[in-house]
């Protein structure tokens, strides 16, 4: 089956080579876990036990907070040592509420939901699933992190035909959906067959770039018994595993600006997830660890790890031999969309998908020059903009006027800053100009809230001042009839009377 | 260890540069460049030598007077090349100062007046070719027959010093016609064009080179030959070369059939003058052209529409750089209204309805 032509797009040096031939191994247990309330996208999750208690491995720590969010899970048994500020695995280096836990080293269970073992259709609700994938703190492990239940759920405002799965892992250097596709088919097949019960759709394609041949065999072997699973093979040019993206190469429908991919029927999930969620269904454990590609040239021995959540960057690099040489940057995620690491000593969660540590040659910073009108960004952009063009704009500071070329059409996919030939920042600029947009936005809608409250305020004076006046004027009035009754006769002017004090 | 965030990624960039991109460029001009050199020898060379250092010069002061960093400018090759693009466009034995003042208006005021690298509205050579066309008429359209280094015609070391310096005026048998030119002044006599044709050398010359012109514009064999390099390497893409050639085809063969007395043969438009030069070096600058590929397509129709009627309508015998000029002056315009269409957007920007499926899954 032939995938759907995508506009733009560009060639990486993928470098998958350093760790696809390496087999997810286990992480030894560290002896410190620190748990981030919010490693999703949303609201913190709140937590449910205090400094002392002793917890076990799969116990809930933090529950979901009301509205979006997701709950957190002790990824080992052991102790709470404290709950305070820690470094995020975010570069701005801001400190967020963390669980930390020192390990007791006996990886003791706790009491887990009953196991779902029967085949299909399975003995439990879609709305039975779902709640079970929302109480496994399961999050879109593709790096977005968005609450995977919610994703779900979204069967009950759109209408949904297509269920997606992304296998196409085009960040380069990344690894871990390749090996969990390869050495776990079985189990992700089932992962998405339990994930296509719950939404309730009759369709699925799976997609793989094809630079993972062993990855698409091994799917394809797996999916064999399920033939309504259509395994695609995707040209491998990168943003494929961009969600819009994908939809457009896999089905030919494009969605439209603004709106989410359950607005044309079509529901994405990423490969991890499925296999978290087949976990979840069919042994009772929540999400408490993840399979984390560890490489770049400046990493002695490459790996995809198998790491409990809450293990730190610094473990796991001395997991795989250190550093060497001294790496240029550390980042977290995949080169392309991934963030600079702000410290060593910061938590693997549940949306990290590698630790990268690149040396100078393969960041390949330049320093800028002008832009030469050369095209480069225009050709690859995959949204259809103009960068160079909204770049200019951002820089002069008119924001507006970047917005109205298409500046919150930007994926941040990053292709026009690696194409550029000046080394010019162009996904900075714009994500720059979109935090700023944001901002100015909220700013705004906060000033329409102050605006109808001031008038709402206002609108309540003058209703109050009204009934005063109008409880003056009937008691000026009553005591006037008062006066009257007592003074004249009484029966025959009660009607104007009324029509006076009213 | 820089882990501190300094600015968003990617954290992986391509090889590519400018100077890549222009040492790419000269690469595919050199077989043309090395043709012209020997076919018109030592006044050829000093002319080249004289305009690529007084570019490099030029730009070098330019720099330093704006403040800006001299060293990692000029090491782009863009000044060079520009120089380069002038002299190839020059009659090959005009005198110094003909390139010395053609590379210094084309880093002056083509390029730095504008604001600099990637700043200026219109190609610096061509505009530069432009004022010197204006300016000097007489020099600037003194073409000579071939004299390849080494045959006997070819001028010595000394005598071609004497040309280049304006000391003594070229020998009277040396001087010959481009066969634009021809046209041109046969056709004001009121001779036939096609008549004309048939004293011309035929297309296999023209195509390969043998022939009065421009120092690097007389093979158009060796510039497409260049041109299809810098095609191969995605360093141009085909959108601006293809509307040009096309266009300029189509008009001339049109014309040509319509009434060949009047209108000259598609294979001379294509052939002869600056038409290959300018299709793949020229016109594809990228500063000055448009930034989409619908727009490049326009672009290209437009400098192609307007070679063809400034030759056969206008009174020069030449006029790829008018046209590339004057459509130069379009590229702002263009660029505002043939942008790509925008992901999930209509043409006309509005948000796309949610319909349902193209196919049934």
């Amino acid at each position: 089956m032939w995938s759907f032509r995508v506009r733009g797009g560009v060639k990486l040096q993928y470098h998958k080579e350093l760790s696809s031939e390496k087999a997810v191994v286990p992480m030894p247990l560290p002896r410190r876990l620190y748990l981030p309330l919010q490693q999703h996208i949303g609201a913190p999750a709140l937590p449910v036990v205090v400094v002392g208690d002793t917890v076990l491995k799969g116990q809930l720590i933090a529950k979901a907070a009301p509205g979006l969010s997701a709950p957190v899970h002790a990824s080992s048994s052991g102790t709470v040592v404290a709950i305070e500020e820690y470094v995020a695995p975010h570069p701005s280096g801001l400190r967020q509420k963390t669980i930390i836990i020192a390990t007791d080293g006996q990886d003791r269970w706790a009491a887990l939901p009953h196991p779902i073992t029967d085949d299909f259709p399975l003995g439990v609700t879609p709305a039975e699933l779902n709640s079970r994938v929302a109480a496994a703190g399961i999050v879109g492990m593709g790096g977005a992190a968005f609450p995977s239940a919610v994703k779900l759920d979204l069967k009950s405002r759109y209408q949904l035909d297509t269920l997606l799965i992304n296998g196409a892992e085009c960040e380069p250097y990344l690894t871990c959906d390749d090996r969990l596709m390869r050495e776990e088919a079985a189990a992700v097949i089932d992962g998405v067959r339990i994930l296509a019960y719950a939404l309730e759709v009759q369709s699925v394609v799976f997609a793989i770039e094809r630079n993972k041949p062993q990855a698409l065999a091994a799917i394809r072997e797996a999916a064999r018994v399920e033939p309504w699973i259509k395994v695609m093979a995707l040209p491998t040019r990168f943003p494929m595993g961009s969600e819009r993206h994908l939809v457009l190469a896999c089905t030919g429908r494009e969605t439209p600006s603004r709106k989410l991919t359950a607005d044309i029927g079509v529901v994405v999930h990423n490969v991890a997830t499925a296999r978290a969620v087949a976990r979840t269904v069919r042994s009772g454990e929540p999400l408490i660890s993840r399979v984390v590609t560890v490489s770049g040239r400046g990493i002695r021995e490459p790996a995809n790890i198998n790491v409990p959540l809450g293990t730190l960057v610094e473990d796991l690099l001395v997991f795989c031999g250190g550093l060497h040489p001294v790496p240029h940057k550390l980042i977290g995620g995949g080169p392309m969309m991934g963030a600079p690491l702000p410290s060593v000593q910061v938590p693997v969660v549940k949306g990290t998908s590698g630790v990268l540590a690149l040396t100078a040659d393969e960041v390949n910073d330049g320093a800028e020059s002008p832009c030469i009108r050369c095209g480069s960004c225009v050709s690859a952009c995959p949204c259809g903009l103009v960068p160079l063009e909204m770049a200019q704009l951002v820089r002069r500071g008119d924001l507006q006027g970047a917005q109205a070329i298409g500046l919150q059409d930007c994926v941040s996919c990053g292709s026009c800053s690696f194409i550029c030939p000046s080394h010019i920042p162009l996904s900075h600029y714009f994500n720059f100009a979109k935090g700023q947009l944001g901002a100015l936005d909220r700013d705004s809608r906060r000033q329409d809230r102050i605006r109808s409250l001031i008038q709402a305020r206002n609108e309540r004076a003058a209703r109050e001042a009204e009934a005063k006046k109008a409880a003056a004027a009937a008691r000026k009035a009553a005591k006037a009839a008062a006066a009257a009754a007592s003074a004249a006769a009484p029966v025959d002017t009660p009607a104007s009377q009324l029509e006076e004090s009213t | 260890m820089i882990t501190m965030a300094t600015r968003a990624g990617p954290f992986t960039h391509t090889v590519n540069s400018i100077s890549r991109t222009m040492l790419w460029v000269m690469a595919a001009l050199l077989p043309a460049t090395a043709y012209g050199l020997w076919l018109f020898g030592w006044p050829a060379i000093f002319l080249l030598v004289i305009t690529l250092a007084t570019a490099l010069v030029a730009e070098a002061l330019m720099l330093k007077l704006l403040g800006q960093p001299v060293r990692a400018r000029l090491a782009d090759g863009s000044a060079l090349l520009t120089g380069w693009l002038l002299a190839l466009s020059l009659p090959p034995w005009a005198p110094w100062w003909i390139g010395f003042l053609g590379a210094l208006v084309a880093i002056v005021l083509g390029k730095h007046l504008f604001g600099g690298l990637g700043q200026n509205m219109f190609n610096p050579a061509m505009v530069a070719r432009i004022v010197l066309l204006i300016s000097f008429p007489v020099q600037l359209t003194v073409w000579v027959a071939p004299a390849p280094l080494g045959s006997a015609s070819a001028p010595s070391f000394s005598q071609a010093l004497t040309y280049v310096a304006g000391q003594s005026t070229l020998p009277e048998h040396m001087s010959a016609a481009t066969s634009l030119g021809v046209l041109k002044t046969e056709h004001s006599r009121g001779i036939s064009v096609a008549t004309t044709t048939e004293q011309l050398p035929p297309a296999a010359q023209l195509a390969m080179g043998r022939e009065p012109g421009s120092m690097g514009e007389t093979s158009a064999g060796l510039l497409l030959a260049g041109g299809l390099l810098l095609l191969t390497l995605r360093i141009i893409s085909w959108h601006i070369p293809l509307a040009m050639l096309g266009t300029l085809a189509t008009l001339a063969l049109v014309s040509n059939a319509l009434d060949p007395s009047r209108f000259a043969a598609m294979p001379i438009h294509l052939l002869s003058g600056a038409t290959l030069l300018g299709a793949f070096f020229i016109a594809t600058d990228y500063v000055t052209s448009p930034v989409s590929r619908s727009g490049q397509l326009l672009f290209g129709a437009g400098i192609g529409a307007l070679t063809w009627v400034i030759r056969s309508l206008g009174a020069y015998p030449e006029g790829v750089a008018f046209a590339v000029v004057l459509m130069n002056a379009m590229v702002p315009l263009i660029d505002r209204g043939f942008r790509p269409r925008v992901f999930g957007r209509s043409r006309r920007g509005q948000s796309l309805d949610t319909q349902k499926p193209k196919i049934p899954l």
